[in-house]
């Protein structure tokens, strides 16, 4: 028979105000089992942790149940304060009375009565518990970066800094991401290439990062500290090792009907390309989709060209096999379609942009050389009407239904900088709010209004048009002076909402981490543990998070590298003992739970039993500890009840659903 | 009142986050005292008298732009056409009367338009 | 294949054409409609009042007899297809709407949406396929420069209609092309022309019809099809500008040999 201890917290007046926490003590003290019990305002603080510890030694206890907070919260404090009065951690239950009881209910009788039932369920559970001991693993002392955008590039070279191995893996021929499309940045207009690229070398250069560009994760399994990752290494047909980055094959790619993407398909490239100059690694890469020699066997004026000798048409996919013991996540985001908000004529007329455009068209290296030109006539426009928040912030199927974040900081930048360079172009900005919540972003958006004379409009923009004269007619609402706006402008600037990366769900379900209903990988906690994945060993850096601008993703980047850090630089894992096991006398070997389990932790021995004197051979279940999450989906799939789950075994779990009914 | 054109319009006018798409996009915008992005809130305030005696209930042209492009599923044209079936469904409310009709036919005019009129115009 | 097909009033009386060649092209192209026997008005607007139940009922009426005949109902004219298709929306989802048009109409059998409501060309898209249709045009109508002009009904709202994409339509195009012409894009294809405003307000009827007409003429158009009679009499007879406007029909019959 167990001895018992009740605690029931108060947590001040979270629970105290809707629960009778003397009710709930007085109902619980003839429990079975049950030799202590008492209340308290803060079970949690050192003078409550105290009160439990005294108990135990007083009482003798072998079992404690603690009335308050969700086990996410505390349940870590309260197994510590009984190992420390040298109980065995999980003989420690938790009856979340808060989240579960006070905080939903209004009731107090009401809540009274549930907060018993609750209490009773855990004594009946702390009845059948049994002590376990925790297994241990190793940790591989080398981290995964997932992503070479600038959130990427710092995580990898904070860990690298701090002395552990770090693999980045890029899916396209160089890192530098969506950073290195931009040409200036909020508030201080510095170049992004000038702060960007020195990082990217640095990462190219550091002793402990090596970099898998045009590469991707192909699969990935283990567990925290015990990571096997396959890596695709695409086949980019030139030699990484020879190829010298002269750009002579690139020039003289006879191929070149195929849009550039690292500028927004404004201009083409050629099959054989470099994405910009200061590309790393600064190699050439062919897309054997667009490559004449690809198509028809000829041509191979790239190979020719090539003093290095650097070409290998028969260069295939490789496959890296790696571990690692942490894995960060950056996959960082992508401009969501535009197409579908047609009324703005995107689709229809080469004037009609994203923002993300004008950054190339804006730049130095992009399809203009950096002189701002409508594309539909390479002219110089005398008007520029911005468009905010198109496809953020809605409720319907062609919007996200969150704020960008972005946007209004940058079309701030777009606008200033347009006026700074050309004082004779007119800038319109339709807006619903501007939003500057970050230092010196509000006083950068004044700027923008005060100083540059930049039009503000509150209000959307309706539809835009092409008018007699070939320019764009676009037809929106003041809303502050209630009157129709009706603008001829020569471009229109649409602020897309942004969106996670394509192929992050891919991601995710590789590495078992959860994601939101929008694609952003989900933390696991929102405020206290914001740079970890709820899958141990997994964490978050930039805006696969959610939206965020470069000083955010920097530090989130930073964040997440001290927590791998802090991983790597231990030795030994402590790993979760509520692990399952089968029984031998009841499995019959039919591989359901092999099927359902979602780690691969379950495989098959052929064993011999002793089933009441009956010695046979059995084909028999058999858990990998290591693997094993402990979900329980086994336990309940198992046909003959062979599966259990320590520390929730199903003994464990009927009793608690027996106190319930009671 | 405000609870009865929010059940006659099926719309919960909270959901509106004034940005004034519909007023943007809006083809009578021009012909209207209360435009269509004041709707909603007017709904909300319960400022229903206004709306009732507004011009704008007969100029909608339930185009349905505004309910397409609205962001946040608001779809003010089920606000208005709610104000104006309010109107419309009190004994002797109406814009338009049958001794009207004859003086704005001409041959050419669908049988759809009259239809379409009265419907809209009156009970 | 045989249809249902539901005319309505002014294909019958003042848009006799678009009825005609709708039935004659039909037939060229091996297809059966069938008129819906003693059809009633639609009643020419939907009732967006989510508690009008008497206006729904001439609609349901139409649909049950479809169903009767298990055929698909075809429409032509913009206004009917919007509110027969609607009114098939809500007996399939609104459980208040479909209780309450039943009790009504005591059908000998509950009509719960279960006909298939296709406009005339979604049946050539859908159930014949523009390349068919292009292998039976016998008369292409090669350089003809025509601009497609949906209007509001056919296409919102989408989440209803599920006719196209309501801001970047492609089926009319398709259609012209299909028939031999040149389709012209256009921004005001999918605006309203003001049609219903030309009983109490002709001028504004009239600003709104020359803004697509105008919208059109800019980007070389030389002449427009539309599907709705109000906005075809809208276009023609309120707007200043001068290009011919015809039912898709029409054109179809042209191109097939039949008109």
């Amino acid at each position: 028979m167990q001895r018992i201890g009740v605690f029931v917290c108060w947590c001040g007046s979270n629970i105290a105000a809707t629960v009778d926490v003397d009710a709930v003590v007085e109902a619980v003290k003839n429990e079975p089992g049950v030799c202590h019990a008492q209340n308290y305002q803060y079970m949690c603080s050192e003078a409550g942790q105290g009160l439990i510890k005294n108990a135990i030694k007083e009482h003798n206890l072998t079992g404690i149940v603690v009335c308050s907070c969700s086990p996410r919260m505390h349940e870590a404090t309260f197994r510590k304060t009984a190992e420390q009065a040298g109980l065995n951690p999980y003989m420690v239950e938790i009856a979340n009375i808060r989240e579960h009881c006070s905080w939903i209910h209004k009731d107090k009788k009401e809540a009274t009565e549930k907060a018993v039932i609750l209490a009773r369920a855990a004594i009946a559970k702390v009845n059948l518990n049994t002590p376990l001991r925790p297994g241990e693993s190793m940790v591989t002392k080398r981290a995964l970066v997932i992503g070479g955008g600038i959130a990427g590039i710092q995580s990898a070279l904070d860990i690298a800094d701090a002395g552990y191995p770090v693999d980045i893996v890029e899916k396209s021929p160089t890192i530098g991401g969506k950073m290195a499309q931009l040409d200036k940045t909020f508030p201080t207009l510095d170049c992004a290439a000038c702060i960007l690229t020195p990082k990217m070398v640095e990462a190219a250069q550091h002793p402990n990062i090596n970099i898998y560009s045009y590469s991707e994760v192909e699969a990935v399994t283990g567990f925290v500290g015990n990571f096997d990752v396959k890596i695709k290494k695409k086949a980019r047909f030139v030699d990484e090792k020879k190829c010298t980055g002269c750009a002579v094959c690139t020039a003289k790619c006879p191929s070149r009907k195929g849009g550039n993407e690292f500028n927004c398909n404004l201009d083409n490239r050629g099959a054989i390309y470099i994405p910009f100059a200061q590309a790393v690694p600064n190699v050439a890469c062919i897309d054997s989709t667009r490559c004449i020699h690809f198509k028809t066997g000829k041509c191979g004026i790239c190979e020719k060209s090539c003093s290095a000798g650097a070409v290998n048409f028969d260069q295939k996919d490789e496959i890296i096999e790696q571990k690692y013991g942490a894995i960060v996540v950056a996959t960082g985001f992508q401009i969501s379609d535009v197409t579908k908000f047609d009324e703005f004529q995107y689709t229809k007329h080469p004037d009609v942009i994203t923002s993300l455009e004008l950054e190339r068209i804006m730049n130095a290296a992009g399809p203009t050389k950096g002189t701002l030109l409508r594309m539909s006539n390479k002219e110089h426009p005398k008007d520029i009407v911005f468009i905010q928040c198109v496809g953020s912030r809605g409720n319907t199927c062609r919007d996200k239904t969150y704020c960008s974040k972005i946007c209004c900081m940058y079309t701030a930048k777009h606008a200033m900088l347009i006026r700074e360079k050309y004082p004779d172009v007119n800038v319109h900005v339709f807006y619903i709010d501007v939003r500057t919540p970050g230092k010196n972003f509000d006083e950068f958006y004044r700027r923008a209004v005060e100083q540059y004379n930049v039009d503000y409009i509150k209000g959307m923009v309706g539809k835009v048009w092409e008018n007699e004269e070939g320019r764009l007619t676009v037809q929106g609402v003041d809303l502050l002076s209630n009157r129709r706006i009706m603008l001829d402008t020569d471009m229109v600037v649409l602020a897309a909402a942004i969106e996670p990366s394509e192929g992050v769900r891919n991601i995710a379900t590789m590495l078992t981490a959860s994601i939101d209903t929008n694609d952003f990988l989900t933390e696991a906690h929102p405020k206290l543990r914001p740079v970890e994945s709820p899958t141990a060993g997994v964490f978050l850096s930039g805006v696969c998070q959610g939206p965020k601008d470069i000083p955010e993703t920097v530090s989130q980047a930073g964040a997440a590298a001290v927590k791998v850090v802090g991983l790597l630089a231990k030795d030994k894992l402590v790993t979760s003992p509520c692990t399952a096991n089968a029984n031998e006398l009841m499995c019959n070997g039919c591989s359901t739970c092999e099927r359902v389990c979602p780690y691969g932790a379950i495989d098959y021995i052929d064993k011999e039993v002793n089933d009441h004197g009956k010695r046979e051979v059995r084909r028999i279940a058999r858990v990998n500890s290591a693997l094993c999450h402990g979900c329980g989906a086994c336990t309940v799939a198992c046909p003959s009840g062979a599966m259990d789950l320590q520390g929730f075994s199903n003994r464990q779990i009927m009793a608690e659903v027996d106190a319930i009914c009671k | 009142m405000s609870e009865d054109i929010i059940a006659i319009s099926g719309i919960n006018p909270r959901q509106c986050m004034k940005c004034g798409k519909c007023s943007a996009t809006c083809p009578a915008f021009e012909e209207m005292d209360i435009h269509p992005h004041q709707f909603a809130s007017m709904v909300v305030e319960g400022r229903i008298d206004e709306l009732l005696a507004s011009e704008s209930i007969w100029k909608c042209l339930s185009c349905f732009a505004c309910v397409e492009r609205c962001p946040r599923s608001v779809e003010p044209a089920k606000l208005i056409e709610a104000v104006r079936v309010s109107v419309l469904r009190e004994r002797g409310g109406s814009f338009l009367s049958p001794d009207e009709i004859p003086a704005k036919l001409d041959p050419e005019l669908p049988s759809q338009a009259i239809a379409a009129a009265f419907r809209k115009y009156r009970k | 294949m045989t249809y249902s097909y539901f005319p309505g009033c002014t294909l019958k009386t003042k848009a006799k054409d678009l009825d005609d060649f709708g039935k004659k092209s039909a037939e060229a192209l091996g297809i059966t409609l069938e008129e819906v026997q003693d059809w009633q008005c639609c009643g020419a607007v939907y009732p967006l009042a989510a508690d009008e139940i008497a206006t729904k009922l001439s609609s349901v009426r139409a649909l049950a007899y479809a169903k009767e005949k298990s055929q698909p109902l075809v429409t032509i004219c913009s206004a009917c297809h919007h509110v027969i298709k609607r009114v098939n929306n809500d007996m399939q989802s609104k459980e208040d709407i479909r209780t309450r048009v039943n009790n009504y109409l005591g059908l000998d059998e509950a009509y719960n949406g279960e006909t298939e409501v296709i406009h005339y060309l979604e049946m050539l898209r859908d159930k014949i396929g523009f390349d068919e249709l292009k292998k039976k045009v016998v008369n292409p109508l090669k350089g003809r420069k025509i601009a497609a002009y949906y209007g509001c009904m056919l296409l919102r709202p989408n989440k209803e209609m599920q006719f196209d994409d309501p801001e970047n339509p492609t089926i009319m195009e398709d259609f012209i092309r299909a028939i031999g012409a040149e389709p012209i894009l256009y921004a005001f294809r999918n605006e309203c022309c003001g049609g219903y405003m030309t009983m109490n307000d002709k001028a504004l009827a009239s600003k709104m019809a020359d803004k697509v007409v105008n919208s059109a003429k800019i980007k070389g158009a030389g002449e427009i099809i539309t599907a709705c009679p109000l906005c075809l009499y809208n276009l023609k007879e309120n707007s200043k500008g001068d290009l011919p406007v015809y039912y898709f029909t029409e054109l179809l019959a042209e191109a097939l040999g039949v008109k």
